[in-house]
């Protein structure tokens, strides 16, 4: 028995007994073997020195100083280092989630002012303190709709990120919702099957845009369609897009989510990222997660506070909203300071080089014999080729040529062998856009 | 209280009287008492099912959440659309302006479900015991 449970041998039997399970193993036999942990024998401890040559050694492997065209929801932009050093400060850094909230006013002024941006750069009326990342924010706008319509049917268009949706399946396995998907036909969602099957029992409607191809679709027809069937439109969007591209607000998307990782955020292998939502005012009660709100004191001064937590699990317990009781406050932090340093004409600036360096880098690429640049939609920071010999062969040579080429849609598309998702940021010079097409043009003559 | 009128209740103090035969529903004086300041009222959609002493509707106060259980079973014809605005009616004036919704109800026999004002006033001294 390990010395971190107290429960002795005779406690175990006792409550095994209570809730009528014969064994340890018997309480966990939902659990599948693969899900499981080989052996829980976990070997004796080393040193500080030895775990960190391991950890170091172990670390090596990573390619770290590749040049980046990779993407597919995660893109490689430059933070400022003010982001860090504000969001450092131990007042936010040592503060999780805050449990008495109004002791905090730093911490909740910050979140204040990270929804107000969210709320300017979306487009819509009010916007949560976040969510875990751009997949669960996704999952949860369809619980909220399903809560908003009583209707469990929802439409998935399969411009959506295959990552977000394969959350979404995971989270509502075991759930009686109704999923009908719909397939992209040159690069946008397929407008035929969507009027077939969007009807008044649908609860709403998942969209995505630019969507995981990288093309723009501004959904604004679609939208009509569904608010004339009593269905609400869901839009996961790319925060650093809405500089140059409508926003969910002007599009009349009634709950918009994103994946927050590009508004000051390192890439890193699984998180934490950030998910944003933001929906119309009427709906706010039956939004998830912690909101601030700002009021008055009893002396008149301006104050925060956690508003509307009726909604929320520590109060209406199985019947809360969502069992969301937090937020990635300082992802949310880092948002908020980075938003603030590039402000509105920031933004669109950024937007606008991003657009412009992605255009640059799909006309290069379509000049190389063999590979063929999709151009049935217009594209924003992402665009896909297809190239002559599958990709994921490609991206292997590619990364020895100090390149990480891009993402290979045949790990979600079956069939899709030979395309290559590839994304551009403002990090990417000239230079490097045209070394990367002249290395990509070697492997593929080689 | 509005007088003439026959009250009944509920254990989970929800009140109800006979408009000619329409039944008018909301909370008593114990139960929006005990929710203190009333912020939201999370009213049913008129034409809805409700059956008796299931959850039909909701109240918020600024810590707490209650829900609201039918009296009776039947169709709810009408809520009161004031209390969007001003929840607060409910504190205020529970059984009157503060009621919560009219219910057309499906079988009258369900009253003999209910306590009446004398059942519920010992009922309540019940709770303070």
């Amino acid at each position: 028995m390990s010395s971190f449970i107290s429960n002795t041998h005779a406690d175990v039997e006792s409550m095994l007994k209570v809730i009528g399970a014969h064994s340890i193993d018997d309480l966990f036999a939902d659990i599948k073997p693969r899900h499981a942990p080989k052996s829980f024998n976990i070997p004796s401890g080393r040193s500080e020195f030895e775990v960190m040559e391991h950890l170091y050694r172990v670390a090596a492997h990573n390619a770290v100083h590749l040049t980046s065209f990779l993407g597919a929801g995660y893109y490689d932009h430059y933070v400022p280092a003010a982001v860090n050093a504000l969001a450092s400060r131990s007042e936010f850094y040592t503060a999780y989630t805050p449990y008495q909230p109004e002791c905090s006013q730093g911490t909740l002024q910050a979140l204040f002012e990270y929804q107000s941006l969210i709320c300017a750069l979306t487009d819509m009326n009010i916007a949560n303190a976040s969510l875990y990342d751009g997949g669960t924010a996704l999952y949860e706008a369809m619980m909220m709709a399903i809560r908003i319509t009583g209707k469990k049917k929802i439409v998935m268009d399969g411009g959506v990120s295959p990552i977000y949706r394969t959350i979404i399946r995971s989270y509502t396995s075991n759930l009686d919702i109704e999923f009908q998907e719909t397939p992209v036909v040159h690069g946008r969602s397929d407008r035929e099957q969507i009027v077939k099957i969007l009807d008044n029992k649908t609860g709403a409607i998942i969209l995505q845009n630019p969507n995981f191809f990288g093309a723009i679709d501004y959904h604004q027809d679609i939208v009509d369609l569904a608010h004339a069937q009593g269905a609400l439109v869901i839009e996961s969007v790319y925060p650093i897009s809405l500089g140059l591209l409508k926003t969910p607000g002007e599009v009349g998307v009634d709950i918009a989510t994103g994946e927050g990782q590009s508004l000051g955020l390192p890439l890193n292998f699984g998180g934490p990222y950030l998910g944003f939502m933001a929906t119309r005012k009427e709906y706010v009660r039956k939004m998830p997660g912690r909101i601030v709100g700002e009021t008055t004191d009893t002396q008149g001064r301006r104050c925060f506070v956690n508003t509307l937590q009726v909604r929320e699990q520590h109060i209406r317990r199985e019947k809360a909203n969502s069992n969301i009781c937090t937020n990635v406050a300082l992802c949310a932090i880092q948002a908020a300071i980075y938003m603030s340093l590039l402000g509105r004409k920031g933004l669109k600036d950024l937007a606008t080089v991003i657009f412009q360096k992605a255009e640059f880098a799909r006309q290069e690429l379509g000049k190389i014999k063999g590979v063929e640049v999709k151009r049935s939609s217009p594209t924003f920071n992402e665009f896909t080729v297809c190239l002559p010999v599958p990709a994921i062969e490609v991206i292997a040579k590619m990364a020895k040529k100090g390149f990480a080429a891009g993402f290979p849609l045949v790990r979600y598309y079956p069939g899709m062998d030979n395309y290559l998702l590839v994304a551009v940021t403002e990090k990417r010079t000239r230079e490097e856009i045209v070394a990367f097409k002249e290395a990509l043009e070697e492997v593929l003559c080689s | 209280m509005a007088n003439e009128e026959e009250f009944f209740f509920t254990k989970e103090h929800e009140w109800v009287y006979f408009d000619d035969n329409v039944a008018v529903v909301g909370i008593a004086e114990y139960a929006q008492n005990a929710l203190g300041d009333i912020t939201y009222a999370e009213l049913p959609e008129v034409g809805a099912d409700v059956e008796q002493f299931e959850q039909f509707a909701s109240v918020e106060s600024v810590k707490a959440a209650s829900d609201i259980f039918a009296p009776l079973s039947g169709k709810i014809i009408e809520v009161n659309k004031k209390l969007e605005a001003n929840p607060e009616l409910i504190n205020k004036f529970c059984y009157e302006k503060g009621w919560i919704a009219k219910i057309q109800p499906s079988d009258l026999n369900e009253k003999n479900n209910l306590m009446s004002q004398e059942e519920y006033e010992q009922f309540l001294e019940g709770l303070d015991s």
